[in-house]
Parts: structure tokens; C-alpha cells; sequence
């Protein structure tokens, strides 16, 4: 077990290496140089200029660009800088990374949290009105696109008043306290965790749901039920316990899908992502900004790919990796 | 008495009774006929597949459909909202053709319209308008619509006083045909290579799965900004289009090949593809019309439930603004109207083409849900 998580480590280098040499190339073959927009921006100065083309070798053909890009990744942990917010690429990707991690896991707390006690009902009560009613939901929710569910939200907010339209914080957010700080933040994102965890629930619900049925059919159901347990024990102790197992793996895969899915959740709803990031950065050619936000968006979706092997692996005895 | 091949029933040797009970025993049981059987069993797929249906044709006769062209604006008439179907007027009277009133201004900064009630126009059918062309034909007929100067908008208008209901129908054109060019690109592909790759192995099945490793594990949408990124912003509408078709199917067809080829994987071990190697056939040709063959049931439900994430991509591109320009009307490009607050909270028929958007969505996953019940050769019959 040891040895495959070191090798599946391992591998994520050719991979990332394979990303970062891929987006470098796409970039450098997009119209427009970003090098003259910067020389010709008043605020960047000659020295901050003079000192990338030395670090970064801004002159030179793309292949060498890539070579000290990369360098400086590894020697220092340097990602450069970017030009249109004058500040350096790790500091700006680690903030909004944490901005879009929080809001996708606070989606994945929500799918998760209302889809297995729904799928377990909706199985257990199968054919039921509430059976057929989450069934008509997890459709619904599965296929509705989320530009449009958050175009509605927002629509909702600004009808109703009660939550706030887009952004991350009040505007007096600095001068909350501890809890006003924690009850505001949760007050902006219950829209964006809403729009974003609704497909991943109804897939999860609907999962649950055909699991839990097929192990209700089993014999061993049967002997538990024989034997004078109440329903709820069999249920929970028995049935729920193993038809939850296919679902580690999904919890797994379910937060790499959020990550990429939230990127249009923050573009609609101005939430202070990564994913807005990349986007402005792209539109603004700030090269080593996009180069950033795109290794990072992989790396994460990769590291969650990994655990959810792992957690495969750990879950399921039968599954051995030599 | 049955022939094995057609399974039809020689209806001499019979007497009436035991052929009825026989043609029960035996339905059809060509592939088709099975399918056709498995499918009809499903009413969601069946309405699946009828509004795509209505939808593409409305796409096709686009022109025909719209009261309104694609560009044609009434800049006097900027966010007039629905316009509101009357057959009773004012005095009470019933009118026999329904009718609409004219607009009439209330407040020109805020945009605030009302019925001029001293105008009716009826809707007639089969107007003379806007000259087109449909398949080859100059036509200038419309299905409905009303005399000038009156003006029939069902889904409201937009900014420059442009029909949504008439937009909506042409960015139908370019909206729902992504898909189905995208999947016809990126499943020629994939299945082709997919399969070089499962039948040769070795360093070419090597490169190209650490190819498609390195598109997926970018997350859908910056890849697809990146690479949509190496295009000018100000191209042609057309070429724009190829180019977000050639993008969305570059990214479909990473995971489609890597699926393709573990099949491949699997069916080549079986004898009839050793056969056909001992019999001499090019090995193109053994991957061609041996192998892909078996791998249609998956291929068919993939494509169908692939077409959402092409919509949804052109949708998210021109939503952005990087995708098709104006004056061009697409679903996205429509949307992307809405993401002012303002204007969606004034006029919130700027979502209309979102509800066509989720309803295309919803269609094509009840078809494909059916499609895989239908298909699923595992199923008891």
C-alpha cells in the first residue's frame, strides 16, 4: 500500500510537468505579447521589468521562458509575478485558492449532508410520493446548467433581499465581530454552495438510493430481519453500512468535479475564486497569473483523483495494489 | 414451423389462435426491434426525445418560425417586456382572430412600456416579412406575426429592441448543432484512435494515454479558456464556431478514447478477432469493422449524454464573452445579457433562453437514461 501511494506520488510529476509544459505552449501561442502591453503599462516599473527579464528571461523563445519558469518554481518556490494586480502569483493564488476551496467544500458538506439521508428514505421508501418527489428533483437538479441556476439565485436574491447578491463579504465585514465575521460569510455563501452543490447531490442521492436497493435484496438483509431486529437496525447497521462503500470513492472524485465546477459558480456570482482569477488574468494576458491558476486547478484535481484511490483501496479489502 | 433467420411465421400451417400465440411468444427480434421494444417502455425518454425533436426542427426552419430576423432591432422598443395575447378588447368585445395592443411608452429611463389600447393588431398567419432563405428558397412568408407598426414579442425584447422568442430560434441553430457536430468529430476520433491504441499497445498506446492523462487533469473550463485563448478575440462568427466546436471536442475526446480503448482492451481477446488476423485482414480494417462494432450500445448512450457538456461549453464561452460575438444570437451570448443585476432584476425574460438551455439539458439526459435501459445487453428480456 505504502510503496502505491509513493508510486502514484511518483507519477504525478511527468503529469504535471506534462500540464505546465502543455498551457505554457498554448499560451505562448496566443495573439497579442504580453511583454510590450507590460512595457507600455505606465504603472509596472522599469525595474520591476528589468528584474522579470532577468529572472524569467522575457526575451528569449518560449522553451527557455519555460525552463526558468519551472527553475523558479523548484529553487524558490517563485510562481512570478503578475502584472495586472502587481503582486506576486503565489500570495494571490494561495488567497483565492482558499476562497474556492471553502466554497467547495461547503457544497460538498451540503450535497452530502442532505443526499444520504434522502437516498437512504427514497430507498427504503421506495415508490413513495417522497420517493418519486426527490426522484423528480435529482433529475431536475442533475440537468439544470449551473450559469442558469445562478443567474436564478442571483435573480432571487435581488427580488427578495434576503441574501446578498454575489461577492464574499459585507462591506463592513473588517469591523465584525468573531461570529458576525463567521454568520456574514456563511450568509454569502449559502447561495454560491447552493447552486454548486446541487448536482453533485442529486447524483449522490440517486446513488445512494440504487445502492441501498440492491443491498436490501440481499440475503443476508433477510437473515438480520429473521432473527428479530428492528427495522432501523437493520437498515442502518446492515444494509445502509455496506451500500455506502462505492460511495467513499465518489466522495473522492465528487470534490474534483466541485473544483471545476465552481469556476463558473464564481464567474456568475463574483465569487473571489481561483477560477475568476484564471478567468481576468486570461483576458488581461497576465501570463505567469494564468500559468499558476491552471497548474494549481490541476494539481488539486489530481491530489483528489490520488485520495480517492486511496480511500478505494482502504475501503475495499478486495482491491490490492502491488 | 419458425424461420430461424426472420422469425416470421408461415401463416398457412397455423390455425388463427395458436399463430396469435405464437407472434406473442416471438416479437421481432431483429436488433432494432428489440430496441425499438426496450425504448417505447420508457415515457420520459419517449418526451426526451420528442421535444429534441421540436427543437431541431424549430432550429431548421428557424427563419420560417421567427416573426422577426436575427438583427432586425426597434431601438424605440428597448426591453419591452412579453407581449400579451388579447381576444377580448377594451370594450369587451370578442374578437375573433386574438389581437395585440400597441406599445406605448410610460418611462423612457426606466423602460417601463403599457398597452396602447387605441391600436389592435391581429396576429395574422402566414405574414408576408423579413426576406430569408430556407434550404436553397427565397421565402419571405412567416408562420405568425402582426402589421406594422405593431409588434408581437412572446419572450419580451432585449437592449436594441430585438425579438427574444425570434433570437432564441436562430441561437438555436448554433446552440444545438455544437453538440451534435462536436460528438461527430470527437467520437471519429476517439474511437479511431481509442482503438489504435487498445489494438496495438505499446508505445503508441504509451503517448497517446499520457496525452490524454495531461487533458484531464486540467479541469474542464481552464483548459478550454486556454486554449480558447490561442484564437483572436474578433474572429468571423463562423470560424469562431468551428473554433469552439474544435476545443469542446478536443476535450470530449481525451476521455472517450481512454474508455474506447480499455474496451478494446477486452474485445480483442476474443476469437473472432483472432480469426480475422489468421485470415490475413489489414489491421485497420479488423479495428474498423471488428471491434468498434462492439463497443456502438456504449458508444451510442455516451454520445447522447455527451451533447449536454458541448451546449453547456458553448454556453460558458460565449457567457464569458470569448465565445460567439453579436450581432450572432446563441444561448450563451443571450444569457450573458442577464449578468448585469439591474437588467435581471427589470426584465427577467433575459432568462428565457436559460430555460431553453435547461430544458435542451433535460431532454437529451432523459433520452440518453432510456437509451442505456434500452441498450443494456445485461437486461433480462
Amino acid at each position: 500500500m505504502r510503496s502505491y501511494i509513493l508510486r502514484r506520488f511518483l507519477h504525478l510529476i511527468p503529469i504535471l510537468l506534462g500540464i505546465s509544459l502543455l498551457s505554457f505552449f498554448v499560451i505562448q501561442l496566443a495573439p497579442g505579447n504580453f511583454l510590450t502591453l507590460m512595457k507600455a503599462d505606465p504603472q509596472v516599473s522599469k525595474q520591476k521589468i528589468a528584474e522579470m527579464e532577468r529572472k524569467f528571461g522575457l526575451d528569449r523563445p518560449w522553451p527557455v521562458q519555460y525552463g526558468l519558469w519551472l527553475k523558479n518554481i523548484v529553487l524558490h518556490f517563485d510562481f512570478g509575478y503578475s502584472f495586472a494586480n502587481k503582486r506576486p502569483v503565489g500570495a494571490l493564488i494561495r488567497e483565492r485558492l482558499a476562497n474556492t476551496l471553502l466554497l467547495s467544500l461547503t457544497a460538498m458538506v451540503l450535497a452530502w449532508g442532505l443526499a444520504l439521508p434522502l437516498g437512504i428514505i427514497s430507498a427504503v421508501r421506495q415508490y413513495s410520493w417522497i420517493d418519486k418527489l426527490s426522484s423528480f428533483f435529482a433529475f431536475l437538479g442533475l440537468s439544470i446548467p449551473s450559469v442558469f441556476f445562478a443567474l436564478l439565485m442571483i435573480l432571487f436574491a435581488a427580488k427578495t433581499g434576503w441574501f446578498p447578491i454575489g461577492g464574499m463579504e459585507s462591506l463592513d465585514y473588517d469591523s465584525l465581530g468573531f461570529w458576525g465575521k463567521v454568520g456574514d460569510r456563511l450568509h454569502h455563501l449559502a447561495l454560491p454552495a447552493l447552486v454548486l452543490g446541487t448536482g453533485p447531490m442529486a447524483g449522490h442521492m440517486r446513488q445512494m438510493r440504487g445502492n441501498l436497493l440492491d443491498v436490501l435484496r440481499m440475503d443476508y438483509v433477510t437473515t438480520a430481519r429473521s432473527k428479530g431486529l428492528s427495522e432501523s437496525k437493520v437498515i442502518l447497521r446492515h444494509a445502509v453500512r455496506n451500500a455506502i462503500n462505492p460511495l467513499i470513492t465518489i466522495f473522492g472524485y465528487s470534490l474534483a468535479s466541485l473544483l471545476s465546477g465552481a469556476f463558473l459558480v464564481e464567474v456568475v456570482m463574483a465569487w473571489p475564486g481561483l477560477g475568476r482569477l484564471t478567468v481576468d488574468a486570461l483576458f488581461a494576458r497576465d501570463l505567469y497569473l494564468v500559468m499558476g491558476g491552471v497548474v494549481m486547478a490541476a494539481t488539486i484535481l489530481i491530489i483528489s483523483n490520488l485520495i480517492a484511490d486511496i480511500m478505494l483501496a482502504l475501503a475495499d479489502p478486495r482491491i490490492t495494489y502491488s | 414451423m419458425t424461420s430461424i433467420i426472420t422469425g416470421a411465421v408461415a401463416p398457412m400451417e397455423l390455425p388463427a389462435e395458436l399463430e396469435a400465440a405464437e407472434q406473442i411468444a416471438r416479437p421481432p427480434q431483429s436488433p432494432w426491434g428489440i430496441f425499438w421494444r426496450e425504448f417505447k417502455k420508457s415515457p420520459v425518454a419517449l418526451a426526451g426525445g420528442a421535444i429534441l425533436a421540436v427543437f431541431y426542427l424549430g432550429a431548421l426552419f428557424a427563419p420560417f418560425l421567427a416573426p422577426y430576423g436575427m438583427e432586425s432591432q426597434s431601438r424605440e422598443l428597448s426591453w419591452a417586456p412579453p407581449t400579451r395575447i388579447h381576444f377580448i378588447d377594451a370594450e369587451g368585445r370578442l374578437h375573433g382572430r386574438p389581437f395585440v395592443y400597441g406599445h406605448r411608452m410610460v418611462s423612457l429611463a426606466a423602460k417601463r412600456y403599457a398597452e396602447d389600447q387605441s391600436v389592435v393588431f391581429p396576429i395574422r398567419f402566414l405574414p408576408r416579412g423579413e426576406p430569408y432563405r430556407l434550404l436553397g428558397v427565397r421565402l419571405d412568408r412567416h408562420v405568425f406575426g402582426v402589421d406594422q407598426p405593431g409588434r408581437i414579442f412572446l419572450f419580451g425584447a432585449d437592449l436594441y429592441g430585438r425579438d427574444t422568442f425570434s433570437r432564441i430560434l436562430y441561437g438555436s441553430r448554433i446552440s444545438l448543432t455544437v453538440g451534435i457536430l462536436g460528438i461527430a468529430i470527437s467520437f471519429t476520433f476517439g474511437l479511431l484512435l481509442g482503438g489504435i491504441a487498445g489494438f496495438f499497445g505499446g508505445v503508441t498506446d504509451t503517448i497517446m494515454m499520457r496525452l490524454t492523462e495531461v487533458l484531464m487533469s486540467i479541469p474542464g473550463l481552464y483548459l478550454i479558456l486556454a486554449l480558447r485563448s490561442v484564437f483572436p478575440d474578433d474572429m468571423p462568427s463562423d470560424r469562431m464556431y468551428m473554433a469552439i466546436v474544435g476545443i469542446l471536442s478536443l476535450i470530449v475526446w481525451a476521455s472517450l478514447s481512454r474508455i474506447i480503448r480499455g474496451m478494446v482492451l477486452s474485445i480483442r481477446q476474443n476469437e473472432f478477432v483472432t480469426a480475422a488476423r489468421a485470415l490475413g485482414m489489414n489491421r485497420l480494417r479488423i479495428i474498423v469493422r471488428h471491434i468498434l462494432p462492439n463497443t456502438l450500445s456504449f458508444t451510442i448512450v455516451a454520445a447522447t449524454i455527451s451533447v449536454p457538456g458541448y451546449i453547456l461549453g458553448e454556453v460558458a464561452l460565449s457567457f464569458l464573452g470569448v465565445g460567439i460575438q453579436e450581432p450572432q444570437a446563441s444561448w450563451g451570448l443571450m444569457l450573458s445579457q442577464a449578468q448585469n443585476v439591474s437588467v435581471l432584476q427589470r426584465f427577467s425574460w433575459v432568462l428565457a433562453p436559460g430555460y431553453f438551455i435547461f430544458i435542451t439539458v433535460l431532454a437529451f439526459n432523459f433520452l440518453g437514461d432510456g437509451l442505456r435501459d434500452a441498450l443494456d445487453p445485461r437486461k433480462v428480456r
